[in-house]
């Protein structure tokens, strides 16, 4: 190829703060944050796309970052494990985590409960099945599932329980 | 991963400028995972996903047009999809996860590679990889291998949900290419192994695919996508089907028939289509349907139940669009 080089330029925004280097365009996103920006909220488990660990969010949709090169995604809008606070409270969705007991080593947490928020966007948790298919791309080995399912129908119920009052 | 370089071309013309050692990057769900396990080792990575190639839209005979870039989830939640091609959806559903189905494209989904073990393994010989250094699979371990469209050289399985139903809905794939635009129908476009595994699909170099066309069907609720597969969610099929029915009267006026996961492509036979042609739905018909469809298929050392399995399930999806109770990808009770 003409003009073959080793690096490319990223330009991002993660958690709304702007990034901007050359990097090796073998750089995923995942090794990204966690190598070179220090966001190590973010785990590598099978670094394969299989295990959901590395999951975050691109432009509002959840993704593996594992599995993306981080200059292949110009100006886009990541958000992290780290970005989800809102004004230092926990997101509710951490804190459903932790009172459904949905963790037991926690390795695989971050990465559901990125997942957990996406899906709720995405109106895809209608039933218990539903919610058990679409977090399917997150493995958890301590088989902590039965907590994590119960954590997301509880945030759930929350924003129904919300969204009366606002109707009220 | 070994480092490469990398560009983002802005018109077609500059994209299909291309060496041997070029892979075009779409959402790299697959080509990503292969470089890091060393399989695909490109010198450049021509990213195609500042080429406008995500639409979804009308044709004007009433079918459908899928652009290459857009992803696997948006196609799926697509309401023109939804309303004309609901087999289309619950295949696309029925594969890989929601994260990857937010990356993966359709044209990406063509073109992505076996899961054969032994592929993936570059400390073990394998002619889809490494030409003419030999099979690993063939007396391996090979229970998820293919059992139609083998040879000797070769009996990896492609992997594909969502071709298995672009196969059963007749999609034209069109591309675009260094010496111009061609179509080229799903059913022929990836190939058979013979002796030479390594190449996957009729496209040449620097060929890109840019849309699926799909033609207008009438199946209304007789059709269905049934996966079968080691775990319920998130795993590779061991035998699909995807069926469509037109029913009129009681009676198929019209079959249209594609497995996944026993085949080196998605397996189609017109012959076992036809048999279906102005019947009625009977267990005699589908046992003859699945009989034809499997003919000639060879088991090698671990694979013997899928021969067991496959007319299992073909029977059962037949009867699954007959009835109009296609298969939920959320409930996984197989009615």
């Amino acid at each position: 190829m003409n003009h073959a080089s080793p690096t490319a330029p990223c330009r991002l925004r993660i958690n709304g703060q702007h990034y901007a280097a050359d990097l090796p365009p073998s750089v995923t996103l995942l090794d990204l944050l966690r190598e070179r920006l220090d966001l190590t909220g973010t785990k590598k488990g099978c670094d394969h796309g299989q295990c959901g660990a590395c999951t975050v969010l691109i432009d509002g949709k959840r993704v593996k970052s594992c599995l993306v090169l981080a200059v292949s995604i110009p100006d886009a809008a990541v958000i992290t494990i780290e970005g989800i606070n809102q004004d230092g409270q926990l997101h509710p969705m951490q804190q459903a985590f932790i009172d459904a007991d949905a963790f037991q080593c926690g390795y695989c947490t971050p990465g559901q409960i990125m997942s957990a928020i996406a899906l709720l966007e995405e109106d895809h948790a209608h039933s218990r099945e539903e919610i058990r298919e679409f977090m399917s791309g997150n493995l958890c080995r301590c088989g902590a599932y039965n907590g994590i399912v119960e954590a997301i129908e509880h945030v759930i119920a929350q924003q129904d329980q919300d969204s009366k009052g606002e109707a009220a | 991963m070994r480092n490469f370089s990398y560009s983002r071309p802005g018109t077609f013309d500059e994209a299909c400028r291309v060496t041997e050692h070029t892979r075009f990057l779409a959402g790299g769900t697959n080509l990503i995972d292969l470089m890091k396990s060393d399989v695909e080792r490109p010198a450049h990575v021509t990213d195609l996903k500042s080429l406008s190639m995500n639409q979804i839209e009308e044709l004007p005979d009433g079918g459908l047009r899928l652009g290459a870039l857009a992803t696997n989830a948006d196609t799926a939640a697509h309401p023109l999809v939804i309303r004309h091609l609901p087999l289309l959806a619950s295949a696309i559903l029925a594969g890989a996860s929601p994260q990857i189905r937010n990356v993966a494209t359709n044209g990406g989904n063509l073109n992505q590679r076996t899961r054969c073990h032994y592929f993936y393994d570059p400390d073990m010989v394998c002619n889809k990889r490494s030409p003419g250094t030999g099979c690993s699979a063939r007396g391996g371990r090979n229970r998820i291998m293919a059992v139609l469209g083998t040879s000797e050289a070769c009996i990896a399985t492609f992997p594909s949900d969502m071709c298995v139903a672009l196969a059963a809905l007749n999609a034209m794939v069109n591309l675009h290419g260094p010496e111009g635009e061609r179509s080229v129908a799903l059913r022929d476009y990836h190939r058979l192994p013979g002796e030479t595994p390594w190449i996957d699909n009729v496209l040449q170099q620097g060929e890109i695919v840019t849309s699926i066309d799909l033609p207008s069907v009438s199946f209304g609720e007789h059709y269905t996508y049934l996966k079968i597969r080691d775990r319920l969610s998130f795993a590779f099929s061991i035998v699909s089907v995807a069926v469509g029915l037109e029913m009129e009267s009681g009676l198929i006026r019209r079959g249209c028939l594609a497995l996944g996961g026993v085949g080196t492509k998605p397996w189609c036979v017109p012959e076992a289509e036809a048999l279906m042609k102005d019947k009625p739905p009977s267990h005699s018909l589908f046992r003859d349907v699945a009989e034809r469809i499997l003919e000639g298929a060879v088991v090698d050392r671990d694979n013997a139940a899928k021969l067991k399995l496959a007319p299992r399930v073909i029977e059962r999806a037949l009867w699954q669009a007959a009835e109009g109770t296609p298969q939920s990808q959320t409930c996984k009770t197989i009615r």
